[in-house]
């Protein structure tokens, strides 16, 4: 099977078998975002204690890779320290624009969103989540998050 | 690659192509099939030799130069504009400012007309489907001016919903703000109608003719409207071509909207006097060697035949409308070809348009996914986006055949 059709399995898999996926009222972090291009929504929720995130999950709607991606993210994330959050949020973010080349043992399935790289469009959707991710750590984080990004 | 010989209703569609050079292109080994025309459309050589014969022989800036060059410049410049008054059916060239396009038009009508005249109560009535260009503009004006914006709804049929048309235009509406055809639905608007009843009240109107234009033409003197935007891009002609229909009583009127050289007549310390319309709204150094060629584009056009453009356009927007139908595609807007010109939105089963997009750039198809600019027809028939596929004088229905062959590779992809 070509490289190609395993990452692209990986990524329908995520999009038809979202992980994570739920709303999670207790969260003290959360953030909302779309992509005014095309209408992918995210919402990212998360539980942190002592600079560990010991819960994430996700709703949204939108295109397979938006919502395959925040999948992905779920898994990628849950259990980490904040600060390794942080470094694996840049290097995501350098993988989607082509600048850093990912392995397999620190991106693990997400090396599957490198394929995005050549669509420069729907690096916008890949990177959606991670956005999201991001701004409900270090922005001010009430529940009820940022505004919807237009 | 093999081309369609069609004859349809007088447009010799493989002619056409033969004019395109882009159309050459193949994408991964696949034809190109450029179904985006709504978005922009392609050039025939026509234009672009146009373009670029006036680089080679005739460039200098027009209306400045006192040598033969910029005479010749000018020549050709205002020539475009006779041509353009012609071709939209006014017999003064003054009613048309060049500005480079629709969105840049509706601009400067709502800051020329809409700032200087809208007082605090008045009301800019709007319909849902809309563009950006005509809805941003006017919120902008409203803002500064005091005046509200109201809104003509949509059916679930994706026409204009005209029920309460009556309670919509009161004595304090100055003007209805309408375009002639939609560009995610493809809706032909009833203008003459709604020209009568706005104008019946007093209120202006102005026609957003982005897509009509290019697509059905438009004769301003039959119709009546009182303001008609149009881009050249979506016509064959270059980007940043374009301009502005306004009634000259109207344009005399307004208030400059960009200041600088050429729409001055005197210049003081503390203030100016300006040129006649149409010059007044044309600051600075225009896009002449684009609106030269927009000239072309029309010369192009009215080769073909409006006409024959429409009925081409009719035969495979129907035609479309009944493959992508079968495919089992949901498509929004009326299905009746007389109401609709040739832009079809759908989803096909529960692939999201950016995906599907993805897929049918790989077959060679170009389509455009997302909200097209018109977010509140997204809204009200809630969807975030669509797929769009769009019709124009160089496509065929073997293009759209291929469209629908790779709605079938979507499916199997995604499995759904």
């Amino acid at each position: 099977m070509a490289l190609d059709e395993i990452y692209k399995e990986v990524i329908l898999d995520h999009y038809k078998n979202p992980r994570n996926k739920r709303e999670m009222p207790e969260a003290e972090r959360t953030c909302s975002r779309n992509n005014p291009l095309c209408g992918d929504e995210i919402t990212v929720f998360l539980h942190e204690e002592d600079g560990k995130v010991l819960d994430v999950s996700f709703v949204g709607q939108g295109c397979s890779i938006s919502q395959a991606s925040a999948s992905m993210m779920t898994q990628a994330v849950s259990g980490k320290t904040v600060e390794d959050v942080g470094a694996l949020t840049t290097q995501v973010r350098g993988m989607l624009t082509g600048d850093v080349e990912p392995d397999e043992e620190t991106f693990g399935e997400l090396v599957a969103l490198k394929g995005v790289v050549k669509y420069p469009v729907r690096v916008k959707c890949a990177a959606l989540a991670w956005d999201v991710l991001e701004e409900a750590l270090t922005g001010d984080g009430a529940a009820g998050g940022a505004s919807p990004h237009r | 690659m093999s081309v369609t010989q069609e004859r349809s209703a007088g447009l010799d569609v493989a002619r056409v192509r033969a004019d395109f050079p882009i159309l050459e292109r193949s994408i991964g080994g696949k034809p190109l099939v450029y179904l985006d025309s709504t978005n922009t459309s392609q050039h025939p050589r026509q234009v672009i030799d146009a373009e670029r014969e006036f680089y080679e022989r005739h460039n200098a800036n027009a209306h400045r130069a006192i040598y033969f060059l910029g005479e010749e410049a000018t020549d050709l410049y205002e020539g475009a504009r006779a041509k353009t008054a012609r071709f939209l059916g006014s017999d003064d060239s003054g009613t048309i400012v060049f500005t480079r396009g629709t969105t840049e038009s509706i601009n400067l009508v709502a800051h020329g007309w809409g700032r200087r005249f809208l007082k605090e109560g008045d009301q800019i009535l709007l319909t849902e489907m809309e563009h950006h260009s005509d809805i941003v503009p006017w919120q902008f004006a409203a803002r500064d001016t005091g005046a509200t914006l109201r809104y003509i709804g949509l059916t679930d049929d994706g026409l204009l919903d005209l029920s309460n048309l009556e309670d919509l235009l009161t004595e304090r509406t100055r003007i209805l703000c309408v375009t002639g055809m939609s560009n995610s639905l493809g809706t032909l608007t009833p203008l003459p109608e709604l020209i009568d009843a706005a104008h019946a009240i007093g209120a202006l109107v102005l026609v957003d003719g982005a897509q009509l234009v290019p697509h059905r033409g438009v004769d301003v003197s039959a119709l009546g409207c009182d303001f008609l935007a149009f881009s050249g891009h979506k016509m064959l002609g270059p980007t940043a071509s374009g301009g502005l229909y306004a009634r000259r009583e109207l344009l005399e009127a307004m208030d400059p909207f960009l200041g600088g050289g050429e729409m001055i007549s005197e210049v003081f310390h503390d203030h100016s006097t300006f040129n006649d319309v149409p010059w007044k709204f044309e600051a600075g150094t225009m896009n002449v060697a684009q609106e030269v060629a927009f000239g072309a584009a029309i010369d192009y056009l009215e080769g073909l035949g409006m006409d024959n453009v429409r009925a081409h356009e009719e035969e495979i927007t129907a035609y479309a409308l009944e493959r992508l139908a079968e495919a089992g595609a949901r498509i929004f807007g009326p299905t009746d070809v007389a109401v609709r010109g040739g832009v079809v939105s759908f989803w096909y089963r529960d692939v999201h348009p950016h995906d599907l997009a993805t897929i049918l750039n790989e077959e060679g198809v170009a389509v455009r996914a997302g909200h097209h600019c018109n977010q509140l027809v997204m809204r009200r028939y809630g969807v975030p986006a669509t797929a769009r596929a769009s019709f124009y004088v160089y496509n065929t229905t073997d293009e759209v055949d291929v469209l629908v062959e790779s709605l079938a590779k979507a499916e199997r992809v995604f499995g759904l």
